[in-house]
């Protein structure tokens, strides 16, 4: 069984997104020590709290560069909510940040568009599926996954695997190569949420 | 779309669940593992965990109970009861709670919300309001599990903590509580015409038509309720199946 690093910066739980890694035949190793994130065959950034924070946590911890490095050599890696959001260039929650830069792009908050939407984006939406990817695989095109978050990743169309139909259709999804980001909770999606997990590791 | 969530609420008081009326006259309902794993097996959206004795007996959440718990919860729980600072919510979100409720610490500890949302994310902190419509027609905000009468109203307490960052708020009728005899309308409508965070509804829901009303006349964005699922034949998913045909975008 292929282990996965879990990446520990100390901002969240990571025992839900271990068990589910564990549930569905991955080794999950929870740490945030250089030399195991190194031998692993896939990586998960999981994540709650806030850019700018998880960016010093990560710094804090001398991780930034691996994490960088690995995914930019092929190695399976999946980012959860925040997560998904450090892969961007930049983040702009508790001020303009640095992000790991794995995909080109920002991360802004969200804008209501009309007085009925309100943020946070909170519960279960749809994911329509823009370009044919592995993480996708079974997983029934728009069908529904848990969201709380905030702010939302901004990039080229070519990174843009899925999007979500709120505050203009943000992009909920994205992908470079082996690199994946997801916006929603897998962990926390039931089913479907189980199947982003397995495809992820069936690359690992 | 985004979909309106129906969330069941369990209360735990003296290592069991609970329901009462009027945040009073509880009835014991159960274990609290057992039940989370039936909602676990019905995929519900999500699930609230309220320890309603913490606060009144001074003292933290039950940590260790609270990590078996989310063992064993797929969806998305949110957990309050006796949160009182920074420390209680960063345990919280590291034994599993994905969402942090904060009630009386969120009126008698000023900065705590503010500070909690800087620190965690405004999406994990809720601030759970209790309230009672007094005899002459005011709305008035309780803390210490409806015990405490607190010189505010929930609107004006409401927009006072969506103003320090808070990610949803949880709106219970401590009068409709347990009644099964539908939510207190007016009150949501104004909280949720006050604020442009996302508003549960908590506190008397009897039926579907009920939770209806929440969604299509409150304007709230998900509903709790524990009475009509303890003690009726009637579940998530049949309030769902409802709600769908009178247009109300749901996850079946």
């Amino acid at each position: 069984m292929s282990t996965i690093a879990i990446v520990d910066y100390g901002m969240c739980n990571l025992d839900s997104v271990a068990r589910a890694v564990e549930k569905f035949g991955g080794t999950p190793l929870v740490t945030d020590q250089k030399k195991e994130i190194e031998n692993a065959a896939g990586i998960i950034l999981p994540g709650v709290g806030s850019f700018a924070d998880a960016m010093q946590e990560l710094h804090r911890r001398s991780l930034s560069a691996l994490l960088q490095n690995k995914a930019k050599e092929g190695i399976p890696f999946l980012g959860i909510c925040l997560g998904m959001q450090l892969m961007a260039s930049t983040g702009y929650e508790g001020g303009e940040t640095a992000g790991l830069n794995i995909i080109p792009g920002k991360v802004i908050r969200f804008i209501a568009d009309d007085s009925q939407t309100r943020i946070p984006h909170v519960g279960w939406n749809e994911v329509a599926q823009i370009t044919a990817s592995p993480i996708f695989t079974n997983l029934t095109d728009n069908t529904d996954f848990y969201f709380v978050h905030s702010y939302h990743f901004q990039c080229a169309d070519e990174f843009v695997l899925a999007r979500t139909p709120y505050c203009g259709n943000f992009i909920s999804v994205i992908g470079s190569g082996s690199a994946f980001g997801v916006q929603f909770h897998p962990e926390k999606s039931l089913k479907n949420g189980a199947k982003i997990i397995t495809n992820f590791l069936a690359l690992c | 779309m985004l979909k309106v969530r129906i969330i069941p609420t369990l209360l735990y008081k003296n290592y069991g669940l609970v329901k009462g009326i009027g945040f009073d006259s509880w009835r014991r309902v159960g274990a609290a593992l057992q039940s989370i794993m039936v909602y676990s097996l019905r995929e519900v959206d999500e699930l609230i965990f309220l320890d309603i004795t913490a606060t009144l007996e001074k003292r933290s959440p039950d940590f260790d109970t609270i990590d078996e718990l989310a063992d064993e919860c797929f969806m998305p729980l949110t957990v309050g009861g006796g949160v009182q600072c920074l420390d209680d919510i960063y345990r919280l979100l590291m034994v599993g709670a994905d969402k942090v409720a904060i009630n009386s610490a969120a009126l008698l500890s000023p900065g705590l919300v503010s500070e909690a949302a800087g620190r965690f994310g405004s999406q994990c902190i809720i601030v759970s309001i209790d309230f009672k419509r007094e005899k002459n027609d005011t709305l008035q905000v309780y803390t210490h599990a409806g015990t405490k009468a607190a010189d505010i109203s929930p609107i004006e307490f409401a927009r006072q903590v969506e103003g320090e960052g808070a990610g949803e708020i949880l709106l219970t009728s401590i009068d409709r509580d347990g009644t099964m005899t539908g939510y207190d309308l007016d009150c949501i409508k104004q909280v949720t015409e006050t604020v442009s965070i996302p508003v549960i509804a908590s506190g008397g829901a009897g039926n579907a038509q009920d939770i209806f009303a929440a969604i299509s006349h409150g304007k709230a964005s998900a509903a709790a309720a524990a009475s009509i699922f303890h003690f009726t034949e009637q579940t998530p998913m049949e309030i769902k199946q409802y709600l769908r045909k009178q247009g109300i975008p749901v996850r079946l």
